[in-house]
C-alpha cells in the first residue's frame, strides 16, 4: 500500500507496538478468568490490578478502586449519567449538559428525558464553543442532580473550564461528570485538583486497543450499576473482564502519561502551523474553536465556504490523506454536525467542515504534505460549485 | 461504500464546469440540505447539443451529475425527460441507501432545465426555479 497520511486521531489512534506487546500474552497463553481462584485466574487478576493503577496515575485518582473498566468511552458516559440519575431519582430529576457534547452524552440524556421523565437543560455555547458559567449557575435548581460537560470537544477542540464547573457543582451539591475521552493523553488530567466526581476515558484514543474504556467514580459517589450479573468491578460493572483490553489500556495510560509533555509541545507546534497556513493560503475559511491554550493540542477544524465535507474527504483520501468532517453525509444524518450548528453556523457553512487531528507519531513532513495537497483540493471543489463565483 | 463507477465519476467528472452562454439552466437542491446540482444546456432543434454541470455536494451528488450529462447529451428533450434518478443510480452500479434519497437529484435538474426552456425562461431569472423544483423534502 502506498504511504498513508493519517490525520484522524480524534476518531481513533493506531495501537502502540508496546501496547500490543503487553497485550499479546493475554490474547494467547494467559487466558485465565480473573475471578478464578487458581493460578491462571490470579495472574489475570494481578494484571488487571496493575493496569488499574496505571489508569489511576494517568488521571491522578486518589485510589485505584475509583476506576471502573467499561467496554468503551460511550459505556462509561452511559454508566455515569444513568447510574447517577437512577441512584438519585428520589432527590431530583434535573440534569444539565451542553449542546456540543458527544452523542454518548447527548443521546443518553435524551433517553432519560424520553423514557424516565428526567428534565435536561442543554447549555448553549458561544461562537468558539465555550459554555457560559453564568448560564450554568442559572440553570441549577433544587432538583438538579448532575452536571455533565465534556472536558474537550471532539470536533472543534474547545477545552471547557472544568475546574470552575466543578466548583459550581460542588457549591450546589450537584455531581459533576466530564467526558474526557478526547482530553486524555493530551491534557494533564488531575481529578483531585479539578474535583470532578466522574470522568470518562477510552483506550483507543491514546494508542490503546478498542473495546475498553473506564469511568472514574470518586469515592462516596452514589452510582447505580447499569449491568447486572457477576461481582466484577466491585459490583459496579458485571461482565467477565476484557483482560487483554484492560492490560493494553494500562500500558497505553502509562505511555500517555510519560509522553504527555513531549507530545503536547510537538502537537501544538504542528497544530498551529496547520491553522496559520490554512488561514493564510485559503480564502473564505473559518477556524472552528478557539486559538491557543484553550484548544486541544491535536485539533484543527475548519469550514470551507461553498463546498461540502464529504467531497473534501474523498479527494484527500485519493491523495493518501485520512481526515474527518461534520457534514451531513459524514454525520450519518441529513443534518450537519450538531456541534457546528451550536456554534451558530448556517447549514451551508457547516456542511463544509474539515477536522484534522494529530497523533503522537504525526511528523512535520506529513503535515507539510497535507498543507501542500489541501489548497488545490479546496479550489478544485470550489471550481465545481454553483455557489462559488470566484 | 461507493462503487468503482461512482468513484470514477467523482474523480474524473464528465462535462464539469460552468457554461459561458447556455440556452437554459436547471437547478435542484439547496445549500441547507447540502446538495445543489446546476446543469447548463445548449439546445438546438429540441436536441441537447451540449451540457455541463456544477455541483455543491457529496460524492454521490457529483457522480450523479456527471452521469446525467453523459446520459442526456445528444438526446432529444423528450428522451432526456425519460431519464430518472433511479436509472442514473443504476448506471453508476448503485448508490448507498442513505444517498438514494438525499443526493440522487440529477435527473430533476435536467427536468427543471427542460421545463424552463419550454416556458421560454433561461433558468437564470432570480432563482425562483430553485425553490419551485425543490421537491426534495429532507425532513
Amino acid at each position: 500500500m502506498s504511504k498513508r497520511y493519517y490525520f484522524d486521531h480524534a476518531a481513533t489512534t493506531p495501537l502502540d507496538p508496546e501496547v500490543f506487546q503487553a497485550m499479546e500474552p493475554f490474547l494467547k497463553d494467559k487466558f485465565g478468568n480473573p475471578s478464578s481462584i487458581y493460578q491462571e485466574g490470579q495472574e489475570a487478576e494481578r494484571a488487571i490490578t496493575e493496569a488499574r493503577e496505571r489508569v489511576q496515575e494517568l488521571i491522578n485518582a486518589a485510589d485505584s478502586r475509583e476506576i471502573i473498566f467499561t467496554g468503551s468511552g460511550t459505556e462509561a458516559d452511559n454508566l455515569a449519567i444513568k447510574g447517577i440519575a437512577m441512584a438519585l431519582k428520589e432527590e431530583g430529576n434535573h440534569i444539565i449538559t451542553s449542546e456540543t457534547e458527544h452523542h454518548a452524552v447527548l443521546h443518553t440524556c435524551e433517553f432519560l428525558e424520553k423514557h424516565y421523565d428526567f428534565e435536561v437543560s442543554y447549555l448553549s455555547v458561544d461562537s468558539e464553543g465555550f459554555i457560559d458559567l453564568a448560564d450554568l449557575r442559572e440553570e441549577i435548581k433544587d432538583d438538579t442532580i448532575l452536571i455533565t460537560i465534556m472536558t474537550a470537544n471532539n470536533e472543534i477542540g474547545t477545552i471547557q473550564p472544568i475546574e470552575e464547573i466543578a466548583e459550581i457543582a460542588a457549591e450546589n451539591n450537584v455531581y459533576f461528570h466530564t467526558d474526557a475521552v478526547q482530553a486524555a493523553g493530551q491534557l494533564d488530567i488531575d481529578v483531585q485538583k479539578s474535583k470532578v466526581d466522574l470522568l470518562s476515558i477510552s483506550a483507543h484514543k491514546i494508542n490503546g486497543p478498542k473495546g475498553i474504556g473506564a469511568l472514574y467514580v470518586k469515592k462516596g459517589t452514589k452510582l447505580l450499576p447499569q449491568m447486572q450479573g457477576g461481582a466484577q468491578e466491585r459490583k459496579r460493572r458485571a461482565s467477565t473482564e476484557n483482560v487483554p483490553g484492560i492490560v493494553g489500556f494500562g500500558k497505553a495510560a502509562q505511555l500517555a502519561k510519560k509522553r504527555l509533555p513531549e507530545k503536547q509541545s510537538k502537537m501544538i507546534k504542528l497544530r498551529d502551523k496547520i491553522i496559520n497556513r490554512v488561514l493564510e493560503e485559503i480564502d473564505e475559511v473559518r477556524l472552528n474553536g478557539p486559538r491557543q491554550e484553550h484548544r486541544l493540542p491535536n485539533n484543527a477544524s475548519f469550514c470551507f465556504r461553498y463546498i461540502e465535507g464529504e467531497s473534501i474527504l474523498l479527494n484527500l483520501d485519493m491523495l493518501g490523506i485520512a481526515a474527518s468532517s461534520g457534514s451531513a453525509c459524514t454525520s450519518g444524518s441529513l443534518d450537519p454536525s450538531h456541534v457546528m450548528l451550536a456554534l451558530g453556523l448556517s447549514h451551508e457553512v457547516a456542511h463544509g467542515s474539515l477536522r484534522i487531528s494529530l497523533g503522537y507519531r504525526t511528523t512535520e513532513e506529513e503535515v507539510d504534505y497535507l498543507l501542500e495537497k489541501l489548497p488545490p483540493v479546496i479550489q478544485k471543489l470550489r471550481d465545481m460549485s454553483p455557489l462559488y463565483e470566484g | 461504500m461507493y462503487s468503482d463507477k461512482v468513484m470514477d465519476h467523482f474523480q474524473n467528472p464528465r462535462n464539469v464546469g460552468k457554461m459561458e452562454d447556455p440556452d437554459v439552466v436547471g437547478e435542484v437542491g439547496n445549500p441547507t440540505c447540502g446538495d445543489i446540482i446546476r446543469v447548463y444546456l445548449k439546445i438546438k432543434d429540441d436536441i441537447i447539443e451540449d451540457i455541463t454541470f456544477s455541483t455543491f455536494g457529496c460524492g454521490a451528488a457529483v457522480a450523479t451529475s456527471s452521469m446525467v450529462t453523459e446520459l442526456v447529451k445528444g438526446k432529444t428533450l423528450d428522451e432526456a425527460l425519460e431519464v430518472s434518478n433511479e436509472q442514473i443510480a443504476e448506471e453508476l452500479d448503485g448508490l448507498p441507501p442513505a444517498k438514494m434519497h438525499c443526493s440522487n437529484l440529477a435527473a430533476d435538474a435536467i427536468k427543471n432545465a427542460i421545463k424552463n426552456f419550454k416556458e421560454g425562461k433561461t433558468g437564470l431569472e432570480e432563482n425562483d426555479n430553485a425553490e419551485a423544483e425543490t421537491a426534495h423534502d429532507h425532513h
